[in-house]
C-alpha cells in the first residue's frame, strides 16, 4: 500500500511537476535576466548625467563628440547627435528600400505564385536570415563599396552602402512577417472580392494589403528595430567618420559602431566609458519604443 | 515516439543547463584561486596565470606563452585580448596577473598607475601608410601634421599626384592612434576622417581609396603579404624599421608594456623574465617588434 503510494507520487512528480518546474524555472530566469540587464544598463547609463554631471540635453542634442577633451584644454564633450542621426537615417532609409520589396515578395509568395513562393522564395529568405552579419559587412566592403565608388563617385564608404547592406538584412524580417499576415486573411474576403468582379491586382491592392496592414506594419517596425541594433555590418561600410553625413555618399557613424569601436579601450568608470553605457541605454530605450509601437499595432489588428 | 523525443530533448536541455551552471561556477572558482595563490606555488612553477589586454601585443604574448609552456610544463599562461584599457583595468582589479598595454598606464584616464609595475617587453613602430597612387615616398613631419590636421587637402601640395587626401583614423580610444598622435602629430588633433578599428580594415580601406593615408603598426607588416599594395612613408627621410627605431632616429614608436599589480612573483615573474630573455629575442624580431635589449635609445 505504502509502496504503491510512493509510486504514484513518484509518477506524478515525474509526469507533472518535473516538467512544470523546469518550465517555470526557465520563465523566472528570463524575467530576472531581463530586469537585471535593464537595471544594470540604467544605473551605468545614468552615470554620465549624475556622476559626471554631463547635461542630458547636450548628450542628445549636441553633435560635439570629443571624449578625450583634447585640443586647447577643452573638457570632454559627449554629444551623440551625429550617431543618433546616423542610426536613424540608416534605419529609415533602409526600411524605405526594403519595405516595398518585402511586401511585394510576400504578396507574390501567397497570392500570385504560392508554388514558387513555398518552393523557392521561402527557403531563399530563410537562408538570408542565416547569413551572419559580418558576412554581409564583408561583402559590403569588398563588393558594394568599390561598386559605389566606381558608379556614384565619392570614396565608396558611405551612408548609401550602409543603407543597402541593412536593407538586405532586414528584408527577410519584413517579408516573413508580412507573409504571415497575408496568410491569416480570411478566404471569404478574397473570394468576395473576386465575386464582385475585381481583378487579382484590384484584390491585392484593395483587399489583401489593407487587411494585412497591421501585420505589415509590425514587420516594418521590427525591421527598423533590427536596423537600429545592427552594429558590425554597418560599421564596416559606413566609414565611421564623426561628421554629419553630407548626402547619401557622405560618411557618418552610428550609435552601435561607436560602441563597438571604443568599448574595449576605455576604462570602466571613466566619463568616456559611462558615455558609451549611456548610448547603450539610449539604444535600449529606442528598442522599447519600437516594442510599444508593435504592441499598439498588434492590438489594433485584433480589434 | 514523438513524446519520447520531446522528453529526450528536455532532458538534454536540463543536463546542458545544469552542466553550464556548474562549469560556470567551477571555472570562476579556479580563476579566483589562481589569483590569490601563485605565491604558495612559486617554487615548482605550476598553476596558471592570465595575461589580458592589448591586441597588438597579443600575438607576441601568445608565442611567448607557448614557448614558456614548453620549457615549464607545470605552468600555464593564458593570453587574452580585449584592448589595452581592459588589460589595465583587469590587472588593477586583480582579475588577471598581467595587463598588456600599448601605452603607459598613467596616460589612461581612470587608472591608478602608482599601483602598477611596468615591465617593458619591446618597442613597436607605427608607420604612416598611403595608397600607392598618391606617388609620395617621404613626408616631413610638418607635412604629415598638415595632412592629418586637414591643412593639406590634396596630394599635389606635397609633390604627389592630383588626388584628394582621405584620412583613415583609428577609433579615438585606440592605443595605436594615441601613439601616432603623440609622436607623429605632436599631439595635434586630427581632422575628421574615416575610422576603421583594426589593421586589416585599415589596409582594405587604404587599398580601396585612392588618396588614403593612415597608420599601421610595424608588427602588422611582419607578414609580408600584408605589405602588398601599400606605400609605407618615410618621415623626414627616415624609414620605419627596427634599426631606426632602436636608435630613436624614427620617432614614431612606443613601448609594449606588461603591467603587474605590485612586484611580480612566482610564475608571473618567470614568464615576464622569459619574455625579455635572449631566447625570445629572435621571435620578437620576427614578429616585427624591437626587443627591449636592442633598444639603444630610451624614453620616459
Amino acid at each position: 500500500m505504502k509502496k504503491n503510494d510512493m509510486k504514484t507520487i513518484f509518477l506524478k512528480l515525474k509526469n507533472e511537476y518535473l516538467g512544470r518546474g523546469f518550465a517555470m524555472l526557465c520563465g523566472a530566469i528570463i524575467v530576472i535576466l531581463t530586469f537585471a540587464i535593464i537595471l544594470f544598463l540604467t544605473t551605468k547609463g545614468l552615470n554620465t548625467f549624475f556622476k559626471h554631471g554631463y547635461s542630458i540635453f547636450h548628450f542628445i542634442f549636441s553633435g560635439n563628440w570629443n571624449p578625450e577633451g583634447s585640443g586647447e584644454g577643452l573638457s570632454p564633450q559627449f554629444g551623440t547627435l551625429i550617431f543618433i542621426l546616423g542610426s536613424s537615417v540608416v534605419s529609415f532609409l533602409a526600411v524605405l528600400v526594403s519595405a516595398p520589396i518585402g511586401v511585394a515578395l510576400a504578396v507574390f509568395m501567397n497570392v500570385i505564385s504560392p508554388r514558387l513562393g513555398t518552393k523557392v522564395l521561402q527557403p531563399a529568405m530563410e537562408l538570408f536570415v542565416g547569413i551572419p552579419s559580418v558576412v554581409y559587412g564583408w561583402i559590403g566592403v569588398s563588393v558594394l563599396v568599390p561598386f559605389i565608388k566606381l558608379w556614384f563617385g565619392g570614396i565608396g564608404f558611405s551612408l548609401l552602402a550602409g543603407v543597402l547592406v541593412i536593407s538586405i538584412m532586414i528584408l527577410p524580417t519584413i517579408t516573413s512577417i508580412a507573409s504571415d499576415a497575408i496568410k491569416t486573411i480570411p478566404k471569404d474576403y478574397i473570394e468576395a472580392s473576386y465575386g464582385l468582379g475585381a481583378t487579382r491586382w484590384q484584390t491585392i491592392i484593395k483587399v489583401i494589403i489593407p487587411a494585412a496592414k497591421s501585420g505589415i506594419l509590425t514587420g516594418i517596425v521590427l525591421g527598423v528595430a533590427r536596423a537600429f541594433g545592427e552594429a558590425l555590418a554597418v560599421q564596416m561600410v559606413i566609414g565611421n567618420s564623426i561628421t554629419f553625413p553630407k548626402g547619401l555618399l557622405g560618411t557618418t557613424s552610428t550609435l552601435t559602431s561607436i560602441l563597438t569601436m571604443d568599448m574595449a579601450n576605455t576604462i570602466y568608470g571613466t566619463a568616456w566609458n559611462d558615455a558609451l553605457w549611456s548610448m547603450a541605454l539610449l539604444l535600449l530605450i529606442i528598442s522599447f519604443i519600437f516594442i510599444l509601437i508593435i504592441r499598439k499595432l498588434g492590438k489594433r489588428g485584433e480589434a | 515516439m514523438k513524446r519520447k523525443s520531446l522528453k529526450l530533448m528536455v532532458a538534454a536541455l536540463a543536463v546542458a543547463m545544469t552542466a553550464g551552471i556548474f562549469t560556470g561556477c567551477s571555472s570562476k572558482n579556479e580563476t579566483g584561486k589562481t589569483g590569490t595563490t601563485p605565491e604558495i606555488k612559486k617554487t615548482e612553477l605550476s598553476g596558471s596565470i592570465t595575461a589580458a589586454g592589448s591586441t597588438a601585443l597579443q600575438p607576441l604574448a601568445e608565442l611567448g606563452a607557448k614557448k614558456f609552456a614548453d620549457k615549464n610544463p607545470g605552468g600555464t599562461v593564458n593570453v587574452q585580448g580585449g584592448g589595452s584599457g581592459t588589460g589595465l583595468k583587469l590587472v588593477l582589479e586583480g582579475s588577471v596577473e598581467i595587463g598588456n598595454s600599448d601605452i603607459y598606464a598613467n596616460e589612461k584616464e581612470g587608472i591608478d598607475a602608482a599601483a602598477l609595475k611596468d615591465h617593458k617587453i619591446c618597442a613597436t613602430g607605427i608607420a604612416a601608410v598611403t595608397n600607392p597612387k598618391v606617388k609620395v615616398e617621404s613626408l616631413t613631419k610638418v607635412q604629415l601634421i598638415d595632412i592629418f590636421t586637414g591643412k593639406i587637402k590634396n596630394w599635389k601640395e606635397v609633390g604627389g599626384a592630383d588626388i584628394a587626401v582621405t584620412i583613415i583614423n583609428r577609433p579615438k580610444s585606440s592605443g595605436t592612434r594615441q601613439t601616432f598622435k603623440k609622436y607623429a602629430l605632436d599631439g595635434k588633433e586630427e581632422a575628421t576622417g574615416l575610422t576603421q578599428d583594426s589593421s586589416g580594415a585599415v589596409k582594405q580601406a587604404i587599398l580601396q581609396t585612392d588618396g588614403a593615408i593612415s597608420y599601421l603598426g610595424l608588427a602588422y607588416f611582419a607578414d609580408a603579404a600584408n605589405k602588398e599594395g601599400l606605400n609605407i612613408l618615410k618621415i623626414d627621410g627616415v624609414e620605419a624599421n627596427a634599426q631606426n627605431i632602436s636608435t630613436d632616429a624614427y620617432k614614431v614608436w612606443a613601448y609594449e608594456h606588461m603591467y603587474t599589480k605590485g612586484e611580480p612573483t612566482g610564475l608571473t615573474k618567470a614568464y615576464l623574465d622569459y619574455m625579455v630573455s635572449d631566447e625570445m629575442k629572435a621571435s620578437i624580431t620576427k614578429l616585427g617588434y624591437v626587443p627591449i635589449a636592442d633598444m639603444k635609445a630610451t624614453r620616459e
